[in-house]
């Protein structure tokens, strides 16, 4: 079921902004219509951007810094008036609320995590978990109670009391997240949530959200620069640049088929093994004698890296167990081999991979 | 450096011309009389046509204001004394610590014995409201301001205007409009207190991290939640800081207006000991003010670096939060110190003890003993006034060619000897233009000029093409537009030969206090020792009201240019110190370690890579030194300088407000022409050295 829909948005800076979308004329063609805002001055920040998200899919706006993507995000919740366009939530059109029915929506519907935290810094852990309840007017203890509930979720409890400034990086980032958590919001939009952390606690934060996410099964809207983050966690990917998605699909779309040299330019840092999974190139089960558990068993779900990782130094192949632990076939290292062999060539050659990944399955 | 010479000699030139013709042509050594327009007399009518048609309603505002100050001055002169010492001492406590508790616990006890009690706060009743009405008006206009672009846009050059013309200006207006009294010092306090809480309002709000904004939007701020829960809250240390400052300008304000208002309080018995002569008195009633001043700073700077601490400020202020008492405990702890405080006051009444007049016979002895000094140190102190009477201020202000006489000098000004100044001065100037630039070789040229003929005895007519054309080589043509204008203005309105006074006093002091302060700041920023020791001075100098300067200064040297320009260097030396200091200590280290790896000495590093780097920000400094010399040169009037300073305190005195305000306004725009060059000069330099 599609939650949350945009369609044709556009966001565009400048003297005049209004006057190129008095008709439904902008929709025939939109990179010239940029190019005509850009040589009279005018900045489309998003050029006609339209996707949509699945509940509980987490979908990743991912571009350089510039590309538009914190613009898209900050029009989804209203922060900033989009120009033109339609954003619909459940099928009701967020830029034709009132300011009224606006501030409902943030109150009930709408969770967000900042780059930079965005903590109150005169109101401790505790304060600033229940701030959005306050807004809304729920009483003192029932919302202590409830923050309390949250900062427990993200693992900071004994932390109640502190203010932001005492704590780390990565724990002011979790009251974030437990802040944006503690309305129960339907939508929970992320913008660049990790990217000031450092490394190791980035990583250990996505796991967090991982978890988080499988547990609350939120419609996610996730914004980052980073490539890797983006293959690790999303479902969907768009890609952005100069206003304008470039390419939207699952991480293996995106990696293995690139729309153009951006994007494969963009994308080229993602091990291969990384979004290759054993039951893309499974090959059948050697003979009815064979011993299945006499070599490491896999999912089919894995990923190449989880399969090398089993496999280690002593065994060739692998067996590859469905959902119900039934084995349905074998990889080997030859053709995990094989496979990441391709990439490693002459980048031109990796519009060709998909082929070969399709040949195997067959 | 393929300068184009012909700009350059063509203003040597012009300066030279003038110079040569101010003997022949009468126009051009002093501006002629029916030159001038009678500006002070139409701003003189215009304001008192206004003042015929509003005057009712602003009698109405100070009428209403007398209450709560009378109001207010009862409770504070019927608490007794030992309650509000203990119950100040814990505010102060737990606002800033120990130290601030010491400071205030000194402060109030030194006014108890010394028998300021009454006086003290009757000042203080007037403070605290001025403050309040700084505060709100400030917080109102800086939340409009920041809401608002066009009130941004008009606020920004009146804030400006307001902070560059002299306090005593402001008096005028406000004596007209709202009669003597107390109210009328209540008021200018105000007024004159309001622009940096405007300033701060503003720069606190416009400074909230956006993060922070959006975060209270989506939180599902209201309009009113998202200003009182998120946008004040965290621009609450700015607030806090504006409070700061507002406190200190309605305290320095206080003083100047008891010349207007004065009723029986610590500013207007200063006042009154000054003009008695009386300097033991003057010394113990300044102290008051002084310390009062530290200790309320203190405590306002320590309830700023607080919330400071609240919010990820720096280990001092997690040390000042750690003795800090809960709003319970503080309420328990304020109602013990008001039982002690009562228990001690009845106690003394019951056994008669009074603390007041044990120092008596202090002020007696502070008399005698500068007597003793005076007199012993006769020749000292007479000899220090008179070499640089004669070889440093009189030259700047009336030319060398009337200050080298035999009896001074040693020398008479004999052809030969001009001739040699002449040619030594072309010499330099020549050798600068090819060594270093057309403009250094020009800047020794216009120098030795003025020295030769005294800042009074240039033409006007050369100093408006120097000042235009410095204007115009600093800052293009906007700025050289402002400075001609402005000159203009002051010709326009007869004020040039005090305007000139004005500015030989402010460059002498300036020159010196850049000196000074330049060399104090690279001490400072060489050594940690010094800069602590340096800090400590400058805040000290930099929260003792203006007023107290003039004290000790004319306690040693008596009345005249002399005493006054001290007090200015006192007071402006301040800032060249500060940013001399801050500038070289900003200088990159990768700068320094690359010098130091080519084998630089330690000489060589400061000449050659700090300072270049730290030019900016040294003349930022100066440009402040300047602005700030202004502000107290009309203090220092009081003391018997001539100029502007002047015409504002006999304006005051002869109630013509359109004289007082029209060489307020002068003053104003010699301080602005300043500023607009130093701040073009300065950021030129940025520029060119990648520093922005």
């Amino acid at each position: 079921m599609i939650k949350l829909a945009c369609r044709n948005l556009w966001k565009v800076y400048g003297r005049r902004p209004g006057v190129y979308f008095d008709t439904a004329g902008y929709r025939i063609d939109p990179p010239a219509l940029a190019r005509r805002l850009r040589d009279e001055r005018h900045i489309p920040a998003a050029a006609d951007v339209s996707f949509e998200v699945e509940e509980g899919e987490i979908f990743i706006i991912m571009g350089l810094s510039g590309s538009g993507k914190s613009t898209v995000i900050r029009c989804l919740s209203r922060l900033i008036d989009a120009t033109a366009g339609e954003i619909l939530l459940d099928g009701q059109d967020l830029l034709a609320a009132s300011p009224k029915e606006l501030i409902q929506i943030r109150r009930h519907r709408i969770g967000m995590v900042f780059q930079n935290f965005g903590l109150l810094p005169h109101l401790t852990v505790r304060e600033n978990v229940a701030f959005p309840l306050k807004t809304q007017g729920v009483a003192l203890a029932k919302r202590h109670a409830r923050a309390d509930e949250m900062i427990r979720l993200v693992g900071l409890d004994g932390r109640e009391d502190a203010y932001p400034r005492q704590l780390s990086g990565g724990q002011q980032q979790r009251v974030g997240i437990a802040r944006s958590l503690a309305v129960q919001p339907e939508l929970w939009f992320l913008d660049e949530p990790f990217s000031a952390l450092d490394p190791l606690i980035r990583r250990q934060l996505q796991d967090e959200f991982l978890r988080l996410q499988r547990q609350l099964r939120k419609t996610v809207v996730f914004v980052t620069h980073d490539v890797l983050e983006a293959v690790r966690l999303a479902h969907r990917i768009a890609i952005m640049k100069d206003g304008f998605i470039v390419q939207v699909g699952t991480p293996q779309e995106i990696v293995l088929n690139p729309a153009d040299d951006y994007v494969a330019q963009f994308v080229a840092d993602v091990p291969i093994a990384r979004v290759q999974y054993a039951a893309d190139i499974l090959e059948p089960l050697p003979s009815p004698g064979d011993h299945p558990n006499a070599r490491p068993v896999v999912a089919a779900s894995a990923n190449l890296e989880q399969v090398m990782e089993s496999l280690g130094n002593d065994f060739s192949a692998a067996t590859v167990a469905d959902t119900d632990g039934r084995p349905v076939g074998i990889v080997t290292l030859n053709r995990i081999l094989q496979i990441l062999g391709r990439r490693g060539g002459t980048p031109s050659g990796r519009g060709q991979l998909p082929g070969g990944h399709m040949k195997v399955v067959s | 450096m393929a300068e184009n010479p012909a700009p350059f000699l063509l203003l040597g030139a012009a300066v030279i011309l003038a110079i040569l013709a101010r003997s022949l042509v009468p126009w051009m050594a002093a501006y002629p009389a029916d030159w001038v327009m009678p500006l002070s007399h139409w701003t003189g009518a215009a304001m008192a046509a206004f003042v015929d048609v509003s005057k009712p309603f602003f009698r109405v505002v100070s009428l209403v204001l007398t209450w709560p100050l009378d109001l207010l001055q009862q409770l504070l002169t019927w608490v007794p004394a030992p309650v509000f010492i203990l119950l100040s001492a814990l505010i102060a406590w737990q606002a800033a610590g120990w130290r601030s508790l010491m400071l205030t616990l000194f402060t109030l006890l030194y006014i108890w014995v010394a028998g300021y009690w009454t006086q003290s706060m009757n000042t203080l009743s007037l403070v605290s409201i001025a403050i309040l009405l700084a505060a709100v008006i400030g917080f109102g206009f800086g939340v409009w301001a920041y809401r608002n672009f066009t009130v941004r846009s008009i606020l920004d050059p009146v804030l400006d205007l307001m902070q560059t013309i002299p306090t005593f200006a402001y008096l005028i207006p406000i004596l007209l409009l709202f009669g003597f009294g107390p109210v009328v010092g209540l008021i200018a306090s105000a007024v004159f207190a309001a622009p940096p809480m405007v300033r701060n309002t503003l720069l606190g709000l416009q400074r909230v991290p956006s993060d922070i904004r959006e975060a209270g939007l989506i939180c599902g701020c209201a309009p009113g939640q998202q200003f009182w829960w998120v946008d004040v809250p965290s621009a609450m240390p700015q607030l806090k800081l504006g409070i700061n400052q507002t406190t200190m300008a309605a305290f320095a304000m206080i003083i100047i207006s008891a010349i207007i208002g004065g009723f029986n309080d610590i500013g207007w018995e200063v006042l009154s000991n000054i003009r008695r002569a009386n300097f033991g008195d003057s010394i113990l009633s300044g102290l008051v003010i002084a310390l009062l001043a530290m200790s309320l700073d203190r405590i306002t700077l320590g309830l700023a670096g607080q919330s400071d601490a609240a919010q990820g400020g720096g280990p001092q202020g997690g040390a000042v939060q750690a003795h800090r008492l809960s709003r319970r405990d503080f309420l328990f702890a304020a109602i013990g110190a008001v039982m002690l405080g009562a228990i001690c006051s009845l106690l003394m009444t019951r056994l008669s003890i009074t603390p007041q007049g044990r120092l008596m016979g202090l002020s007696e002895s502070i008399n005698a003993g500068l007597a003793y000094v005076t007199s012993t140190y006769a020749v000292f102190l007479n000899g220090l006034k008179a070499s640089l009477l004669y070889f440093a201020i009189l030259p700047v202000k009336i030319g060398l060619e009337r200050v080298v006489t035999p009896f001074s000098w040693g020398f008479a000004l004999t052809p030969p000897v001009i001739a040699a100044y002449w040619t030594l001065l072309a010499a330099a100037a020549l050798a600068a233009a090819r060594y270093r630039s057309m403009t250094a070789g020009t800047a020794i040229f216009v120098i030795g000029c003025f020295l030769y003929v005294g800042t009074t005895g240039m033409p006007w007519l050369a100093v408006v093409i120097l000042v235009t054309a410095c204007a115009y080589r600093c800052g293009g043509w906007p700025v050289a537009i402002f400075a001609l204008v402005s000159q203009v203005f002051i010709l326009l309105a007869g004020q040039w030969q005090q305007a000139m006074i004005s500015v030989y006093l402010c460059a002498s002091a300036v020159t010196l206090s850049i000196v000074i302060g330049v060399a104090l700041g690279i001490w400072g920023a060489a050594s940690d020792g010094a800069s602590a020791v340096l800090r400590q001075v400058n805040d000290t100098l930099q929260t003792i009201p203006q007023f107290v300067f003039l004290i000790p200064v004319l306690m040693f040297f008596g009345v005249g240019d002399f005493t006054g320009l001290l007090a200015i260097i006192l007071y402006a030396v301040v800032p060249a110190i500060r940013y001399t200091e801050h500038g070289l200590r900003q200088v990159p280290a990768a700068q320094i370690e690359a010098a130091t790896a080519m084998g630089c000495t330690r000489s060589q590093i400061l000449w050659q890579v700090k300072l270049p780097n730290a030019f900016p920000e040294i003349l930022l400094g100066i440009n402040q030194t300047i602005l700030f010399a202004m502000g107290m040169l009309v203090i220092a009037s009081l003391v018997g300088t001539d100029g502007l300073g002047q015409q504002i305190y006999i304006g005051l005195g002869k109630n013509d407000p359109g004289m007082g305000v029209i060489a307020g306004l002068s003053l104003a725009l010699i301080g602005m022409i300043a500023d607009r060059i130093l701040r073009a000069a300065a950021a030129n330099r940025k520029t060119a050295l990648g520093i922005v």
